[in-house]
């Protein structure tokens, strides 16, 4: 794991990677009594690779505590990783000085979940898509007040708008104010951090098609992350699915939703219930398992209708390339993959 | 309703007591020191006198007029400075945590611990009586309210979308501080700091009637209060209106501040329309 | 399944009074859900699905009122009830579970303690007894190790589990109908398929109507069997749930099918344009005049700025509200 010559070798010829993330580990100490004792650790994130290239959409899905969000948090610099290296376009970022917070702010970006928590509630939109610009060294009042309407324009809202105070707007106008103070800076990559939960049902294809235009027109590259596995696969262009801390499944969307491979993503697909049938959803057995406390052998052994003895007594192998970059993480990939419940392609469609 | 009368009577108080501070050179009918004339000593309010002299002749109400500079001058200065104090470490310590955070909150816990009055006390008894004393020690001893509520404040803030996302963007500690935590805790912080204003107002009283604060002939409301503690049973007049002036003072800044306090707590406001 | 259905509401309203004004947060809900039946409510935050649902348990409180219509349980009107009468209905006949069952519970009680109380309040069992019958409910809420988790505190339990304990609690007596508000809302996939499971597993077998309310469209179409869409205060369209999303009648629910992208189709037709609703969710205090969904609807015309549309019956069964129905 600590060979970066060699793990560089695989991605070096490859100019197209705009984002590389290898053996990225974030383990939490958690409480404990008296001089630590009982201190556990919380292993959040524990061995992740991933891989985005310029231009691409990279579904990033998982139930809570699968660490899909302190993946997110690594990237942008706000958690410290534990172990592991983040590349982002050619910098080796991972143990860069806090000072460094700016270079890194003009690669990368988020677009919040909740648009009411994340805009300051004391800024008026001029002042929320202004202070970035000033604090990067723009000085010329018409640069920035231009770069402010047009990204304003880029979001569908209009300049005259700008004057107004966050609870001015609606959820969905907000949210379109945090995606343009995600693209003031013009950043290479964009993680958009469950964009469209918190808002209306009816509002959310208007955010879903603004965001796909965006990364049309200013040739972005997002990180989708979500629980929603219709938006992720309406966006992505690769997914990754995880499990307590871990990818166990990834490749290109159609391989993902046609030809899930791993017990836990044919689970997921299975339980999005179908609006045509009454058909039970597919049920797994048992919550999620604390993450505190992951089970012995497999973590998703325990909930596996595949789970065999060798499931229970091992850790899940290793990451393991079937065909056409269509990686998976289970002992049994083999013999499951062609039992896979196409939940997703039966039915009508709209 | 209710909540509005709170804001109203308080406000009114309080800006009646600076407005009286400031117009002191207009208001009063002589001047509280020079003006002493002991054909007139120990008069009972009148016509002529309304609050009464005292015994060296001097006008109680002119003095209680000219004294509201001293006592509103120690309690808004004071109180500046617990504020500015307390916000600094507060916003800080919650905005860091690790070592500062335990350091501030030592600090905060050891002057929760030591009475603020007894604090102020010693400082004054180092640098000796005197308006700026007494602005030093009370400013020095009171912000461990502020700085609890800074601290809360920043913890519960940084981990707001807007917050991380000023991270992000790359906004230096300092500014994250003051532009994005500062302006959204400043609600709970004026309302200590109002009632703060209060209390620094009895503190000055206080200090004075030991002795420690304004030196006379110059008045202020504790130290007259200090002056008349002999003749509170042959004179009432000397002690009822400087403590009348000080009750309605304090009474203002408590109206004020809990009124101040219904508007601005963010759970009697909704977020989302 | 004889003569009254087992609740019916007709021309129910419900007014928002603000000390300022008193206006109609909802008006003209009329419904009925046989005894054993599945019923889903459909809408956005702010739609109205939720106080229609609390007006039956009798839960709406100030600013909240019922305005005018009628609601009957088992053909007796009950939206004038005295409290105590309303008190007893609610957990004995009408139970509720809620999208947070952690704010539903009581923190400092053990859990096996308020399932107990049931029992103890509504059957008038004594606490022995009640206690045996908490391990039981928990035991039928497929929570393992019953006898050991009545005495864990809300908090202990995941979300999964705490809902678990919610359902058991809303069913210990024998509810003629259970409401379910966003019950998996707060939940992840894989365990919201288990509370759906467990939830319509145990309603069918106890011949429990379900009212469950949602804004996800899909979920409800799955679980029930008729679903009324709501917009602004009003139900839109009603019908069979096969054929909302199949055939949907009124343009909001159109819009809607079609805005949500939908696991699939991306495979089966490739990306294509997600279909936008214009315009925003109109607030509570300025509903638009005539049909509320005009100022974002591409099909609207003069008659329905001014008129608002009444219930037109669809062949195919079911009705919708809208001049221009398709």
């Amino acid at each position: 794991m600590h060979e970066p010559q060699d793990r560089l070798g695989e991605t070096r010829p490859d100019d197209d990677v705009i984002l590389s993330v290898r053996d990225l580990a974030v383990h939490f100490p958690l409480g404990g009594g008296l001089l630590g004792r009982g201190r556990r650790l919380l292993r959040a994130v524990d061995g992740v690779d991933l891989t985005l290239k310029r231009g691409e959409c990279l579904g990033l899905v998982g139930e809570s505590g699968s660490g899909k969000s302190t993946v997110a948090l690594s990237i942008l610099g706000l958690v410290t990783p534990t172990r592991g290296r983040i590349v982002l376009d050619g910098q080796d970022v991972t143990n860069r000085p806090s000072g460094d917070r700016k270079a890194l702010a003009r690669i990368v970006q988020i677009v919040f979940q909740d648009p009411y928590a994340s805009l300051n509630p004391r800024q008026t939109v001029r002042r929320t898509l202004e202070d970035p610009l000033r604090v990067h060294g723009v000085t010329a009042k018409s640069e920035i007040e231009d770069r402010v309407a047009k990204m304003l324009r880029h979001v569908g809202l209009r300049p005259e708008q700008a004057d107004r105070y966050p609870h001015e707007f609606s959820g969905g106008q907000r949210q379109r104010i945090g995606i343009a103070r995600a693209l003031i800076l013009n950043p290479k990559i964009v993680i958009c951090d469950e964009p469209v939960s918190a808002l209306d049902v009816s509002i959310r294809a208007q955010i879903i098609n603004l965001l796909l235009e965006l990364k049309e027109t200013l040739g972005l590259s997002y990180i989708m992350i979500s629980h929603d596995l219709g938006v992720v696969e309406h966006m992505s262009d690769k997914v990754a699915v995880m499990y307590l801390g871990r990818i166990v499944e990834n490749g290109h969307w159609r391989e993902i939703f046609e030809r899930p491979a791993h017990p836990y993503t044919q689970a997921l697909i299975a339980a999005i219930p179908d609006p045509l049938r009454h058909a039970p959803l597919a049920t797994t057995g048992g919550d999620l398992p604390n993450t505190l406390n992951p089970p012995n052998g497999c973590a998703f052994s325990p909930r596996c209708r595949y789970a065999e003895a060798v499931c229970r007594r091992e850790p899940g192998p290793a990451l393991e390339t079937r065909t056409d970059g269509h990686a998976v993480r289970c002992w049994r990939a083999d013999e499951i993959a062609g039992q896979a419940a196409l939940v997703s392609t039966e039915g009508e469609h709209f | 309703m209710k909540l509005r009368a709170n804001l109203i009577i308080g406000g009114a108080l309080f800006a009646l007591a600076i407005l009286v501070g400031l117009l002191a050179p207009w208001l009063a009918h002589t001047d509280p020191v020079l003006d002493a004339n002991l054909l007139n000593a120990e008069e009972p309010p009148s016509w002529t006198w309304w609050f009464g002299t005292d015994d060296q002749g001097r006008d109680i109400y002119s003095r209680v007029v000219y004294g509201a500079r001293v006592s509103l001058t120690v309690g808004i200065v004071s109180q500046l400075i617990n504020s500015v104090i307390g916000v600094a470490l507060g916003l800080s310590a919650g905005y860091w945590g690790g070592w500062w955070d335990d350091v501030v909150n030592g600090l905060t816990n050891l002057m929760l611990a030591i009475p603020s009055l007894i604090f102020a006390l010693a400082i004054m008894a180092v640098l000796g009586p005197g308006l700026t004393s007494l602005l030093i020690a009370l400013g020095l001893t009171n912000w461990s309210f502020t700085c609890r509520i800074a601290r809360a404040s920043a913890l519960s803030l940084r981990s707001q979308g807007y917050v991380q996302a000023a991270t992000v963007l790359g906004y230096g500690d300092l500014r994250i501080m003051i532009t994005q935590l500062l302006p959204n805790m400043l609600g709970p912080i004026v309302v200590i700091g109002t009632l703060g204003m209060g209390s620094a107002v009895l503190s000055e009283a206080a200090l004075s009637f030991l002795g420690l604060g304004v030196r006379p002939p110059f008045p202020s409301w504790g130290s007259m209060l200090s002056d008349a503690r002999d003749q509170i049973t042959t004179a009432p007049w000397l002690s009822v209106f400087p403590g009348l002036a000080i009750f309605l003072t304090v009474l203002g800044l408590n109206l004020l501040g809990d009124g101040l306090r219904d508007i601005l707590d963010p759970q009697s406001r909704s977020r989302r329309t | 399944m004889t003569g009254a259905p087992l609740i019916e509401v007709e021309d129910l309203r419900i007014d928002l009074d603000d000390g300022t004004q008193r206006v109609a947060a909802a008006e003209g809900i009329s419904f009925r859900i046989d005894r054993g039946e599945t019923f889903g409510l459909v809408g956005e935050s702010g739609c109205g699905k939720s106080i229609t649902a609390l007006a039956l348990i009798g839960l709406l409180r100030q600013p909240l009122s019922i305005g005018g219509g009628v609601i009957r349980f088992e053909g007796r009107e009950i939206q004038h009830l005295s409290a105590g009468r309303q008190r007893d209905l609610r957990g004995n006949r009408i139970a509720m579970i809620f999208q947070e069952p952690m704010t539903a519970l009581n923190p400092v009680s053990p859990v096996g303690r308020q399932i107990a109380e049931m029992f103890v309040l509504h059957k008038g069992k004594s606490w022995r007894e009640a206690d045996r019958l908490a391990v039981e409910a928990l035991a039928s809420v497929r929570v393992p190790a019953p006898e050991r988790r009545v005495n864990d505190y809300p908090h202990q339990l995941s979300g999964g589990m705490r809902q678990r304990v919610m359902i058991a609690i809303a069913l210990a007596c024998g509810p003629d109908l259970l409401i379910a508000d966003e019950p998996t809302t707060a939940l992840d996939v894989t365990v919201q398929a288990e509370i759906i499971e467990l939830m319509r597993n145990l309603c069918a077998e106890r011949g429990t109507a379900i009212l469950m309310i949602s804004h996800d469209l899909g979920l409800v179409a799955n679980v029930c069997r008729r679903v009324a869409v709501m917009y602004a205060g009003r139900i839109v369209e009603e019908r069979g749930s096969a054929d909302i999303f199949r055939a949907p009648s009124h343009p909001y629910t159109r819009g809607l099918v079609a805005s949500l992208p939908r696991l699939g189709s991306r495979a089966a037709l490739g990306r294509t344009r997600l279909t936008e609703i214009a315009g925003v969710v109109p607030a509570i205090t300025n509903f638009p005049d005539g049909c509320r969904f005009n100022p974002r609807c591409a099909q609207a015309t003069d008659i329905c700025r001014t008129t608002a549309p009444g219930a037109d019956l669809l062949e195919a069964g079911g009705l919708v509200r809208c001049h221009h129905h398709a």
